[in-house]
């Protein structure tokens, strides 16, 4: 065990993966001059076909790694979740629909990584946390991590893994520090929430980034009598329902705080399956918690409006007990 | 000219195939026994056959929507293809892919996409992977007109010579798309002129000729094989039907004329390549009526093997999601 950064727990992950299986190579824009900290040090040691910098042609190369996967690599890709939208076609037509619409003939073992850049006054067309348009598309894998441990083992079950896998790894966190294991095996696997805090009276259900607030609002309600579990579901497709639905059985009530939109989020996802398979444990309405169901606007005076914060946690946890 | 008599009589003998098989879908989809669309690739063959006999057996290729030629000019087999098209389980796709969506990743047919130009990614990617692993093999990506003006198809000519990746663009120009004619909407003379812009050979073949297509691909596989990049060879060609069958439902004003279809059946390329073999005395009228007769024949055992297959049984319709599978709701 080291206690490193998120980033730097990625980077391992990537490393070792690479160096294990010759198969894996990785593209994307610039990183061979290991931009965004993560792709820092694999021009260096990896051969040059194994780390790509691409054209700006993101319905090229994310379809590319489609037709590398089908004939038997293991591609990753590197790049923004606003960008994705520019291969939204290769996403869905091809990565999604490929393995089903053709009978199972072909394996697509390809990671997506996409960074969510939110909250640091980039305005709207670099601030999208897309998620759950993708968890609407049938045949992507969709994960989340909040630490430095999680997002390495999820990372490497990730390359490990033989279907499509959108890895969405949310910017505030590429600075968290935490311990992670040195173990060249050491997977986390796909659909197996995490309880990140134990807890009585409210369960709170936080993604990627908003685990943090999650748990600073659940400091501060502890200081209030209030008892607060917080559970990491760290995959979203597949999503492990049963570990959310046992905690609302103990504390009958649920928040869900999401990044995304309101409408149509992980959010709505996660409370609609509470409402279908675990209504009679509910001792009150659930809540979500989610950024408003308006662009992610410049001005710092605004942008801070729009996504969760502990306030809106906390005042979220408190309807519920109402 | 090539002296080859085996192949020049298996360039007629697939495309014979091809439109028998065409034919009888055509005629399936009349009788309402086929549902969904069908795009015949009737009067085309020679773009596909003169193409794919150009490669070898574990080379690559992607088709589009029109794509019922390819799979079968690269050597698919007839029968799961008509499966599919019936969409049975037996099909290549077990009845999940239907008619524009044939794959037989067995023999390097990495599939057909039915979204324009959306399958251009997929070939480089395919081609790509040679590269990384030091293979010497060639994909073959095959689209349309149409298709040429999708952005993706700029963006994978320009990453495939950037890379000097061993991809065949091979635009099958048909002339139309649906009712649109290309001089209306392509800015060149020729789609192979854009080639200039990726610093690639761009060649304009007549797609009715299949010795034409042959010799014009081969050069580019010869290209691909020495690590010289890609090329965009142009097929310049014609489609008898409609876009699609029962599609003059919908598009009941005319977009071109009885004449120009005559014309261009004049240049049958089934009737083109069977006068050559005649003329070079390499097959007899008495042979090449055998021959036809054989294919008409694999055509229809074919479809007896379609319409005797079972369908897929209702809980397959979860199957092939994911290769490795996971919990989803199915409710
Ligand atoms: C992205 C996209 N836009 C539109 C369509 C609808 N469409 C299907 S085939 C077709 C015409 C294609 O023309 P071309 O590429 O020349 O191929 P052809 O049908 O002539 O073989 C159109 C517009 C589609 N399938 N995909
Ligand atoms: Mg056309």
């Amino acid at each position: 065990m080291a206690v490193i950064t998120f980033a730097d727990a990625l980077n391992q992950a990537i490393k070792e993966e690479m160096r294990r299986d010759k198969s894996v190579f990785i593209m994307g824009e610039s990183i061979r001059g290991g931009i965004y900290g993560v792709t820092g040090g694999l021009s260096q040691e990896f051969e040059a076909m194994r780390v790509l910098d691409t054209p700006l042609s993101e319905s090229a190369f994310m379809g590319a790694a489609v037709g590398a996967a089908a004939v038997g690599l293991r591609p990753i890709i590197s790049s923004l979740s606003s960008f994705y939208w520019v291969a939204m076609d290769q996403m869905v037509s091809q990565a999604a629909k490929m393995t089903y619409m053709f009978g199972g003939q072909v394996r697509l073992p390809i990671v997506y990584r996409a960074g969510m850049t939110y909250g640091n006054n980039i305005a709207a067309h670099h601030s999208d946390r897309p998620h759950p348009m993708f968890m609407n598309m049938p045949g992507l894998k969709i994960v989340m991590p909040t630490t430095p441990a999680d997002a390495k083992g999820l990372l490497k079950t990730a390359i490990r893994d033989d279907d499509p896998v959108i890895f969405f790894e949310d910017n505030t966190l590429m600075g968290a520090r935490g311990d992670v294991p040195e173990d060249m095996d050491f997977l986390i696997p796909f659909g197996v929430a995490d309880v990140k805090q134990a807890g009585t009276d409210v369960t709170v259900v936080a993604l990627g980034g908003m685990l943090p607030r999650a748990l600073a609002a659940a400091v501060q309600l502890k200081g209030e009598g209030i008892s607060v579990e917080v559970v990491d579901p760290r995959t979203l497709v597949p999503l492990d329902k049963q570990a959310i639905l046992d905690s609302v059985a103990k504390t009958g009530r649920l928040v869900v705080v999401d990044m995304a939109h309101k409408t149509c989020s992980a959010a709505s996802e996660i409370a609609a399956m509470v409402s279908q398979e675990g209504f009679w444990n509910l001792r009150a309405p659930i809540q979500r918690v989610a950024s408003l169901n308006v662009h992610f606007p410049f001005s710092p005076a605004l942008e801070k409006l729009v996504f969760p914060n502990e306030e809106k946690i906390i005042a979220a946890v408190k309807r519920t007990l109402e | 000219m090539i002296e080859d008599k085996e192949l020049m009589v298996e360039m007629l003998r697939r495309m014979l195939c091809i439109r028998y098989f065409d034919e009888q879908a055509v005629e399936l989809v009349q009788r309402g026994e086929l549902v969904g669309a069908v795009h015949a690739y009737i009067g085309e063959e020679a773009v596909a056959v003169g193409a794919c006999l150009a490669l070898r057996d574990n080379d690559y290729m992607t088709g589009n929507h029109r794509s019922h030629g390819h799979p079968i000019a690269k050597g698919g087999d007839v029968r799961r293809a008509m499966a599919e098209l019936l969409g049975k389980s037996t099909g290549y796709c077990k009845g999940k892919g239907g008619s524009m969506h044939l794959a037989d990743f067995s023999i390097g047919i990495l599939g057909e996409s039915g979204i324009l130009a959306s399958a251009l990614p997929v070939a480089v990617g395919a081609a790509l992977a040679t590269k990384i692993r030091g293979e010497k093999r060639v994909v073959a990506a095959f689209f349309g007109d149409g298709a040429s003006n999708e952005g993706t198809c700029h963006e994978t000519m320009n990453l495939a010579a950037i890379w000097k990746l061993p991809v065949i663009f091979v635009c099958e120009n048909n002339q139309y798309a649906v009712t649109t004619r290309f001089t209306e909407v392509v800015a060149t003379p020729n789609i192979c002129d854009r080639a200039a812009a990726y610093n690639i050979p761009g060649v304009l073949v007549d797609g009715q000729d299949v010795v034409a297509m042959y010799e014009a691909v081969s050069e580019a596989v010869e290209r691909a094989r020495l690590g010289l990049g890609p090329s965009l060879i142009e097929g310049r060609t014609y489609r008898y039907q409609d876009h699609s069958e029962g599609l003059r439902r919908i598009v009941r004003d005319p977009y071109r004329a009885e004449e120009e279809i005559a014309y261009w059946r004049t240049r049958d390329p089934i009737l083109l390549q069977r006068n050559r073999l005649m003329e070079m005395k390499m097959a007899s009228e008495a042979e090449i009526a055998l021959m036809e007769a054989a294919e008409r024949a694999r055509i229809a055992e074919a479809l007896q093997f379609a319409r005797q297959s079972p369908y897929p049984a209702p809980e397959e319709v979860f199957d092939d999601l994911f290769s490795n599978p996971i919990p989803i709701d199915r409710s």
